[in-house]
């Protein structure tokens, strides 16, 4: 029984699973980071599908289908900055403003703009030379489209930015003691810009990974609450690139199984496991998982307070 | 460094004019002229909430001015922001540290500075001029160590370093002895010469007269805001200093009562406790306060006060050991409980265990009281018309700046939140008073207040365990002494007895059995 689910093919489709996952959780990663907790990841998510998704349905261009989603979620991490930042509201409710607006938009374009369920070509699986030859590891690891790759290139990158960089520095400093950083002559409300319009980037780039990579299609809230997993992974992860990327792959991999099960049907001790309990194991997992990892070294102090020059 | 001296002119390098910033409710400061000449420590005094650090932050770029001018080096200049200060040579070190915990020393100096690799951080860069500039200014510091490691005197070394490294040609020092031991104090003065032997400008900030006295060249006073005067250092004495920061006389002689004592209110007997790092804090700690008895636990900080008054207060568990208020063990028993058998405590880290910064000045008066029949029908329902009445007279009593009652706390002056605190923890008879560095940034009208207070609550018969790291307000009101050092109480004196030889051997090492520290 055991040895029909874990298979190389739940191993490779966890890994391309992970990929909306990683994008998303880095962005979010970078906003915490710095002090902004951004609860709208989800909805962003489903507007940089919609665009990425529509952009390549109208062009058959792939490159301008990632650039629509790519833009539209700077323009949304934009706002969600201003409102947060600038504006000073309360972090987590006006991410849930945000995730309504991206939900209902996304869903309203659709309806508007293409009504019927379409498919694209989407990206197709690029084989790395010799090591996608590999036995088991090649088709685990290396034969994935083009964002599959980007999506685990940028985990070392971020953790280069985070701990090699000024830049970096001054996320740490900004989200961790922002009166001191601002003493220092950092502009908090520079870096959290910076930040929450990265963040706002990458969740545009994870949607577009789920409707032109993953599925090729684009459904009404096809994100399925992903994108608060994406922020329950920062939590999960501590905080670090690694860390996250190590959630991401746990997660996905139950969504994996979920898969296989969905299709071959899951029996445990003689047991058939209803299809609806394994939906919801994702959700039960975040939930003992955020249990013990509320205390961490790397937990930004000034998570969710605006910064104020004591006037 | 060396060019620095060569041009020490006669003009200023920094000259204040009519500078004025309001908040709402105060003037902070109002048309003040203050000005800086290279090589001088220009001290600035006045009583908590007189405008100093409101000023010095406006000199940094935090506060914009409503008026006034600034010049540096005869040109008129704007400073918007700290990093505008920065970039034309001022540094601060303010009254509370702006490092980051979590990060290291160096990268705490690197941060907001540019990078000799472009994007890319130059820690090793930094460490090595750190190390250097720690060497040329004797100034120890693990340059690898993060800051939530540090002691605070090596926190505020890393200030002064990071300040030099930026290459601060005027230093701010808001307040930078008022956590610092003795001979803490003395390094720091040493840099101070240091520096402005090579033609820096520093100004310095304390409430502790003598100290001004000893370091600076010039003093400027402010009241309320307003400036006073601003006279030489040579020739000025303390009472006249005194005078001119308070507006009347200082006296600062108290009656001190013969002892009274009656039965003991508290007693400790082999308290051990841990401290934060999970050592031995607390060892084999034993004592007893009687009513009407002032009993002062000298030492360097550090040694375990902090452990001692939070065990009392119930913040921290003893290992072992009993402790009893008036045959009532309560080693066993919570804040609340102990508080409502009368104990009364003003912590040491006032910001964070005295007040809660968020609430207004009433709400944090009644903050101990709120269920008691003073402040509340039936302890549920609060009575707002006596919480204010109470409030008001703590004000007017204690003499706290503050625009209203309903003013948040954090608005507040360092100096004021302490009187606030103190107004509290008085006002509500207590049985045993445990004070913890009571005067710390406390400027001395306030400090004359606030002994009094404790010698009438002796008078009254109130029990009291004065903690101080300040040899001569331990001197000035205790019966009895006893010396901490590393978790233990090695020596004890009497008023009538005491040898200050004696008691500063004591707080360096030597025990009572022997008095010479020992070297093994
Ligand atoms: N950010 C602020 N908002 C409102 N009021 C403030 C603020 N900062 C200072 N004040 C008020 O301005 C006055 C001057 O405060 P300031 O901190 O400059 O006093 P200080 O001389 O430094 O006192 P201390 O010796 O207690 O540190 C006080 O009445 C204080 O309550
Ligand atoms: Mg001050």
């Amino acid at each position: 029984m055991l040895e029909d689910i874990i298979t190389a093919s739940v191993f490779a489709s966890t890994i391309r699973l992970a990929t909306p996952y990683i994008f998303a959780s880095l962005g979010e990663m970078f906003s915490q980071r710095s002090g902004v907790l951004n609860l709208g990841v989800d909805g962003v998510m489903l507007l940089g599908a919609f665009f990425g998704f529509y952009v390549v349905y109208i062009t058959e261009s792939l490159i301008l289908g990632v650039i629509a989603a790519l833009i539209i979620g700077a323009l949304m991490g934009l706002a969600t900055a201003f409102i947060s930042v600038t504006l000073k509201a309360e972090q987590g409710i006006s991410g849930i403003g945000i995730y309504l607006f991206g939900l209902g938009m996304s869903e309203l374009l659709y309806k508007e703009l293409v009504g019927t369920p379409r498919t694209v070509a989407g990206f197709p699986s690029v084989d790395l030379p010799i090591l996608s030859d590999l036995p088991w590891l090649g088709e685990i690891f290396f034969q994935h489209n083009l964002l599959v790759y980007l999506a685990f290139a940028l985990v070392p990158i971020s953790y280069f930015i985070l701990n090699y960089t000024t830049i970096g520095l001054q996320i740490r400093a900004v989200g961790q003691h922002p009166d001191a950083a601002d003493a220092m002559g950092v502009s908090v409300t520079r870096i959290r810009y910076l930040t929450v319009t990265l963040g706002g980037t990458l969740s545009g780039l994870a949607g577009a990974a789920l409707s032109i990579a993953l599925l090729k299609v684009f459904q009404q809230n096809m994100t399925a609450g992903r994108g608060f997993i994406a922020v329950a992974l920062v939590y999960f992860g501590g905080w670090r690139p690694y860390g996250v990327l190590g959630g991401a792959i746990l997660f996905s991999f139950v969504n994996a199984l979920q898969l296989q099960a969905d299709v071959i049907g899951f029996e445990l001790f003689g047991w058939q496991i209803p299809a609806e309990f394994s939906n919801l194991l994702p959700a039960l997992i975040t939930i003992i998982v955020l249990v013990f990892a509320s205390k961490r070294k790397e937990k930004p102090t000034a998570l969710t307070k605006p910064f104020e020059r004591g006037e | 460094m060396s060019n620095l001296a060569t041009k020490r002119d006669v003009e200023p390098v920094l000259q204040m004019r009519g500078m004025v910033k309001a908040f709402p409710g105060v003037k902070a400061i109002d048309q003040v002229d203050f000005d800086l000449h290279n090589g001088e420590v220009h001290a600035l005094l006045g009583e908590n909430g007189a405008g100093k650090s409101t000023l010095m932050k406006v000199l940094y770029g935090m506060y914009s001015p409503d008026a006034g001018e600034i010049l540096l080096d005869g040109q008129a200049t704007k400073i918007n922001s700290p990093s505008e200060a920065i970039a034309q040579g001022i540094g601060m070190i303010h009254q509370h540290f702006m490092l980051v915990p979590s990060l290291t020393v160096v990268e705490n100096v690197a941060l907001g500075m540019k990078s000799s690799r472009g994007y890319r951080l130059d820690l090793d860069d930094v460490a090595a001029k750190l190390e250097q500039l720690s060497h040329d200014y004797n100034l120890s510091v693990n340059v690898h160590a993060p800051i939530w490691q540090l002691a605070v005197g090596e926190q505020q070394r890393v200030e002064i370093l990071r300040a030099l490294y930026k290459g601060a040609a005027i230093l701010i020092l808001d307040e930078p002895t008022a956590v610092l031991t003795p001979g803490e104090v003395d390094d720091l003065f040493r840099v101070l010469r240091q520096m402005t032997a090579e033609g820096h400008g520093c100004i310095f900030i304390s409430h502790k007269l003598h100290e001004v006295l000893a370091i600076s060249q010039r003093i400027t006073v402010l009241r309320d805001g307003r400036l006073v005067d601003t006279i030489e250092t040579e020739g000025a004495t303390r009472a006249q200093l005194a005078e001119m920061m308070v507006g009347r006389p200082v006296l600062q002689n108290y009656q001190f009562p013969p002892l009274n004592a009656g039965t003991p209110r508290l007693t400790l007997r082999g308290v051990n406790a841990l401290n934060e790092r999970e050592e031995p804090g607390l060892i084999d700690v034993s004592l007893e306060v009687h009513s009407g008895e002032i009993v002062g636990i000298a030492g360097v900080s550090g040694n375990g006060q902090r452990e001692l008054a939070q065990v009392i207060a119930g913040l921290r568990p003893a290992t072992s050991g009993t402790l009893e208020m008036e045959g009532t063990a309560i080693e066993r028993l919570n804040p609340a409980e102990i508080k409502d058998l009368g104990l009364s405590y003003i912590p040491e880290e006032r910001m964070e265990d005295g007040v809660i910064t968020e609430f207004s000045v009433a709400e944090n008066y009644m903050l101990r009281d709120y269920d008691s029949t003073k402040f509340s029908r039936n302890g549920v329902f609060l009575r707002f018309d006596a919480v204010d009445q109470a409030c008001s007279e703590a004000i007017r009593d204690y003499e706290i700046k503050t625009p209203a009652s309903s003013t948040k706390v954090k608005s507040l002056s360092g100096g004021n939140i302490q009187k606030l605190v103190l107004a509290r923890e008085l006002d509500r008879n207590p049985r045993v008073l445990l004070a913890a560095q009571p005067i710390r940034g406390v400027d001395i009208g306030a400090t004359e207040y606030i002994h009094q207070r404790l010698l009438d609550e002796r008078e009254k018969g109130t029990a009291i365990l004065l903690i101080s790291e300040d040899l001569d307000e331990i001197q000035l009101l205790s019966d009895r002494i006893l010396v901490m050092y590393e978790g233990r109480i090695v020596g004890e004196m009497k008023r009538e007895e005491v040898v200050l030889q004696q008691l500063g051997a004591w707080m360096a090492g030597a025990t009572e059995e022997d008095p010479a520290p020992a070297f093994a």
